[in-house]
């Protein structure tokens, strides 16, 4: 996020893009609710109608896949009408007029084609969101999620940089972080072309920098993205994999891909808090703390860094994961010896001054936002604040429809999430009771009218299939989703969602295509009936 | 701004404070029990009465703002009587069953009750009987202890913006319930739970594993989504026997339903508790640390010399902490030699 989750009530108009707030943030919508009950304007545009809807004065509920259409015409009205923030775009921005040209052609009339969102309400979301100067977006996986995810994510940040909606109080871009920590791994550089504070690992003098501090030669070569992972391990150049608190048997798409590069592979540790379905395949499994039981720090959505204390301890012989690497290390011939979490922190801080100001002393009530570069420093709430260290560029998109279209064979769009009482593979979630009891099963939701379409009823199991695999789920009907549209949530191991996605990547971050896919859905006792008859035959 | 006196204390205050937000800014305490300074105010329980000089009768200082040169004064025996009138009354149609409650010692009710010196004998007669229990399995709903303050009811539609629960019927009969009177079928964020001065509604899991006695509060913060909510865990032995927040911290005291009650995987029966190898017959058998790592170890090594260091990739997880997160990938760079490390960022 550029702006901090309390900047919120500030905001004039809030435009909730590709997130379902209230389910996967449901507390980061209670702030936007807060917004709304002072006057705040929200714009809610998503494939299905999420409980924000409830508050938006303008509701765009566009087809999966078609944000760049949108978000072009949006931005195609916004300089119709004259509404663009003509001083900041001269002062701070470049390539404006080639951008505008680029514009030209995503008029509402072809937008609402493209999207299925009525002409009149992009222009009133449009004219909304041009005419405010404290105006914050937010999106989540449903924008980033896509082959064109980085696309999607510049389309948004023409749209605010058009506006100049960005780098002051109660105005931003802000990309809601769907995990505890997904900021700090980020940060912390669990990512193949990054150390420690996104500094390159393919620029000779960064590399110098963290083999002086280190004391070891360094990879000069950018390393394999997750999804890469898994696809080398089907085409057995990886040969060996270590896992910490992952399961993505579950989170990874296309499920038979996955189980396929797992069992590939000659050798798999897991190191985890339960023998998850990626644990079942390892050859080693390490039993770790949890969160409560240990000590350290969290980054949230905001770059706050917040204390994680131990509340109990690990059960049996499980330990930290800090002391189980260490260990590792050490018997690997690279020796380590923290003698607490909070010396790892200090090491990151001195080599990422962002972090330098971070003490656990610091932040005993209260968490501090990075950056954050001296101890005396209060810590940053809202980025950009100073300007940008160059002239942002506007960047001409062109719209392009998902890699999986609809077609005679698959004639439903399936888009996969969470929904607000399990979490992500469900490890965790799935063995609370009474969310157990109240949100085990899982289920796809479709709209009535296909419903109807089928020959099926509400509850009725389905089988539903994509040209990578099929599951069996209950059907539930709901007119959250469109015609022609259906969701799964991704929790359920029983009916994963992701035995169907489709591993598609996105040409510049490798995210698979979450969010959009091709599928066939029909009645699970009519398919059996087939089956009989064929069988017969 | 304007200036009032409250006790013979001048003060100066916005003019849109309520006399109870005059008194409480100025360190003057005003006993209340529907009041809740993140609702708007209802001015329903009649406690924070306090006498304004040339008004005839009390008034409400919840929902009465201040005015220039207004004379307050929060206790005279006169109002004193009045409010430990109001606690007879609620008492009086109350189980008063403090003993097995779980809302004993953070009780709005108790406190008050024990600051008066009421027991609620003064009026002896019919009590509300709701012989109904509510199905859900995360909030218990006892409205025998409901005192009809109305903050569940506020905090659900101005909070929550969800408006799962209302007052029902009038008079004696006044209730608050979900429609039809069935059972709660919403969030279960807990707002509800999180505002109740009394025992009326309670967590289900928290059920007789823990009060007051022998229970530490631990602040963490909360293992779910990236919203970062401060956790107050409650703890007992090693038990984790309840989840609470403050107002005071970034999220406000608000938590969703994972937040306040998915604590309980903490301590399942599934836990991995030993180091675990697997042996030729495809079987896990339990080792020893040292052997585990031992193994481990060797195994990365020998792929490290038969291939390459790039033949051995690292995931690890957003659900880590930082520490966790910087110390795997310094091991793979540095330990392994190799830049394949990534995490869920994307998935």
């Amino acid at each position: 996020m550029t702006n901090s989750i309390r900047e919120i009530e500030g905001m004039e108009v809030i435009f909730i893009i590709g997130s379902n707030t209230k389910e996967t943030h449901p507390v980061i919508a209670n702030r936007m609710i807060k917004a709304y009950r002072k006057g705040a304007k929200i714009i809610v545009a998503d494939p299905r109608t999420v409980p924000m809807v409830k508050f938006a004065e303008v509701f765009l509920k566009l087809r999966p896949g078609t944000d760049i259409a949108l978000l072009n015409s949006m931005a195609h009205v916004i300089v119709k009408e004259g509404l663009q923030n003509d001083a900041f775009i001269r002062e701070k921005t470049e390539g404006f007029e080639a951008w505008k040209n680029s514009l030209e052609e995503f008029t509402p009339a072809k937008a609402e084609q493209i999207t299925g969102v009525p002409k009149a309400d992009i222009i009133k979301a449009a004219k909304m969101y041009g005419g405010s100067r404290k105006a914050g977006i937010f999106y989540t996986m449903g924008i980033t999620q896509h082959t064109c995810g980085t696309d999607n994510v510049r389309t948004i940040a023409n749209l605010a940089t058009l506006t100049g909606n960005i780098g002051r109080e109660f105005t931003g871009v802000n990309p809601l972080r769907g995990q505890n920590n997904v900021q700090g791994a980020s940060d912390a550089a669990c990512l193949p072309n990054v150390y420690p504070g996104y500094q390159k690992v393919d620029l000779p003098e960064v590399r110098r920098k963290f083999e002086q501090a280190w004391g070891v030669p360094l990879p000069p070569k950018r390393g394999l993205y997750a999804t890469e992972m898994m696809n080398a391990a089907v085409d057995g150049s990886l040969k060996a994999l270590y896992i910490m608190g992952e399961n993505p048997i579950l989170t990874d798409p296309n499920q038979h891909h996955t189980i396929k590069a797992l069992e590939n592979l000659e050798f798999l540790v897991v190191q985890d808090i339960f023998m998850t379905e990626t644990a079942r395949h390892a050859h080693v499994v390490l039993p770790a703390a949890c969160s409560f039981e240990k000590e350290g720090t969290f980054s949230n959505t905001e770059r706050r860094v917040q204390r994680v204390r131990r509340a109990v301890s690990p059960p049996g012989e499980a330990r930290d994961d800090l002391s189980i690497i260490m260990e590792l290390s050490t018997a690997m011939g690279y020796p380590m010896d923290y003698r607490s979490p909070e010396q790892v922190l200090e090491e990151f801080g001195r080599l990422w001054p962002a972090l330098a100001g971070i003490t656990y002393d610091r932040i005993k009530s209260r968490g501090i936002a990075w950056p954050c570069p001296t101890k005396d420093h209060p810590g940053t709430e809202f980025l950009y604040k100073d300007g940008f260290a160059k002239k942002v560029p506007f960047v001409p998109i062109a719209y392009n429809p998902p890699d999986e279209v609809v077609c005679e064979n698959y004639p439903f769009v399936l888009t996969t999430g969470r929904n607000l009482f399990q979490y992500h593979s469900g490890s965790m979630s799935r063995r609370v009771g009474a969310i157990e009891e109240h949100a085990g099963e899982a289920y796809v939701e479709l709209n009535p009218a296909d419903g109807g379409k089928l020959g099926i009823a509400n509850g009725e199991m389905v089988k539903v299939s994509s040209r990578r695999g099929d599951v069996e789920i209950k059907a539930r009907f709901t007119r959250r989703v469109s015609e022609g549209t259906v969701f799964i949530p991704m929790h359920y191991r029983e009916a994963a969602a992701n035995v169907l996605t489709n591993d598609a990547l996105d040409p510049d971050v490798m995210i698979p295509e979450f969010k959009v896919c091709a599928v066939e859905i029909v009645p699970l006792e009519k398919k059996a009936a087939k089956e009989v008859t064929a069988s017969a035959k | 701004m304007v200036s009032l006196t409250i006790n013979n204390k001048k003060v100066s205050v916005p003019e849109d404070l309520t006399i109870l937000e005059a008194a409480s800014r100025n360190g003057i305490k005003v006993p209340t029990l529907c009041h809740h300074p993140q609702l708007t105010p209802f001015g329903g329980c009649r406690l924070c009465v306090v006498s304004v000089k040339g008004m005839p009768k009390p008034v409400a200082s919840c929902t009465t703002t201040v005015s220039e040169g207004m004379e307050v004064t929060t206790s005279t025996p006169e109002i004193e009587d009045l409010r430990k009138l109001v606690l007879e009354l609620i008492l009086s149609d109350h189980p008063n069953d403090c003993m097995t409650c779980e809302a004993t010692g953070s009780c709005a009710l108790q406190e008050l009750a024990y600051a008066y010196g009421v027991r609620g004998e003064a009026y002896p007669g019919e009590r509300r009987v709701y012989a109904k229990r509510d199905g859900n399995p995360f909030i218990e709903r006892d409205m025998e202890k409901c005192i009809l303050c109305g903050r569940c009811v506020k905090v659900c539609d101005e909070v929550q913006g969800v408006e799962a629960l209302d007052f029902t019927y009038r008079g004696f009969r006044s209730k608050i319930c979900p429609s039809y009177e069935d059972d709660l079928d919403c969030e279960f964020c807990g707002q509800c739970v999180s505002v109740c001065p009394t025992g009326a509604l309670t967590g289900k899991q928290w059920a007789r594993r823990g009060r007051y006695e022998g229970v530490r509060e631990v602040d963490t913060t909360c293992p779910y989504c990236g919203t970062g909510c401060t956790l107050t865990t409650h703890v007992k032995g090693n038990e984790i026997v309840r989840v609470s927040s403050k107002p005071w911290t970034p999220n406000e005291g608000w938590l969703c339903v994972k937040g306040r009650f998915g604590y309980k995987y903490v301590s399942s029966p599934d836990r991995l508790t030993k180091p675990l190898i697997r042996r030729a017959s495809g079987e896990f058998e339990e080792t020893s640390w040292t052997a585990a790592l031992e193994y481990t170890a060797a195994w990365f090594k020998k792929i490290r010399e038969k291939h390459s260091a790039d033949a051995i990739g690292g995931l690890s997880s957003a659900r880590c902490t930082n520490e966790e997160n910087y110390l795997f990938q310094k091991f793979m760079r540095a330990g392994v030699g190799t830049n394949n490390v990534d995490h869920c960022a994307r998935l």
